[in-house]
């Protein structure tokens, strides 16, 4: 038998142990900020591409595009998802070093097993269509199974990314009634919401 | 009225013990680096602890090769849930009663 006080101590010491051994905590904020920006500048140049001198906020009539446009377009999401993610590994291997843990465990393990789930059965599912010629539910897709995978993915992560999970999938659902907009949404939903959400992270967490 | 102090679990009395089961009652699997890594401990002093855990069967050990590094990983059986509940239970009736 030992003091009560160190029976205290057991129980709160457990508390902050199970929150840690589940929450990847070495993501910062920064890398949504960034991302964010990322997505911003790929969403001007694919505006450029395809709907330029029009405003960004007019209806696109024109939803076919030739091949060579499409393969532009495809460049430039590639070269954002590129940067994202290699902006998000490099922050995070950086803020686990300066917490002395490792990037890569149990919780970094499970957390790309929850994201990956629905973002490859989103990303199968868009290629299917884009192969049928559906252009018009790619954005609104993108953005519904992000939003989903941010919120399977929550668990293992801070709260403000179910958050960001949902608001995902509300503008992605708007997106779907608003088609010929998307690529305004695409731009709003991962530029805007990333740099919104990063920011309340980065604001709250690593300061 | 029973003497809350009998409940208590005489294995999971030792901290480490106890925050090692809270980490597999939350997680379904753990590896050994990474609880290493949460309880901030050595290699011996963790060895020890899964050793004891172990032998009362609250944990089950499931030894392989990960690009030919051995991984252990570990869960917690239904007895070493129970058990983990149990001893909550008691200690938070103890600090009940003191209130």
């Amino acid at each position: 038998m030992k003091p009560i006080e160190q029976y205290e101590q057991d129980l709160s010491s457990i508390r902050t142990i199970m929150e840690r051994s589940v929450k990847f905590i070495s993501l910062s904020g920064l890398s949504g900020i960034l991302a964010g920006i990322y997505a911003l500048i790929g969403s001007a140049a694919a505006y450029a591409l395809i709907q330029y001198p029009l405003s960004i906020t007019s209806y696109r009539q024109e939803s076919v595009q030739p091949p060579s446009v499409i393969i532009k377009l495809i460049g430039i999401a590639l070269v954002v998802l590129a940067a994202s993610l290699l902006t998000g590994f490099w922050l995070s291997y950086r803020k686990a070093n300066v917490h002395g843990t490792r990037v890569w465990n149990e919780t970094s393990k499970r957390l790309v097993i929850n994201l990956s789930i629905p973002l490859l059965t989103g990303g199968i599912f868009i290629l299917i269509l884009l192969s049928n010629g559906h252009y018009g539910v790619v954005a609104p897709a993108c953005l519904i199974f992000y939003g989903l995978a941010l919120i399977n993915a929550s668990a293992n992560l801070y709260e403000e990314v179910r958050y960001l999970g949902y608001s995902e999938i509300v503008l992605g659902l708007i997106c779907a009634a608003l088609q010929g907009y998307g690529l305004l949404f695409w731009a709003i939903g991962f530029g805007v919401l990333h740099i919104f959400y990063g920011a309340l992270m980065y604001h709250k967490y690593d300061r | 009225m029973k003497n809350p102090f009998e409940n208590l679990d005489r294995i999971l009395e030792h901290r480490a013990r106890l925050q090692i089961m809270s980490v597999l009652v939350t997680n379904e699997a753990y590896d050994f680096n990474s609880l290493k890594e949460i309880l901030q401990t050595t290699d011996g002093n963790l060895a020890t602890h899964m050793k004891a855990l172990e032998k009362e069967k609250y944990v089950s050990v499931n030894k392989s090769f990960v690009d030919r590094k051995p991984n252990t990983r570990y869960k917690a059986t239904e007895k070493g849930k129970t058990s983990f509940k149990k001893h909550l239970d008691a200690l938070e009736t103890i600090l009940k009663q003191r209130k």
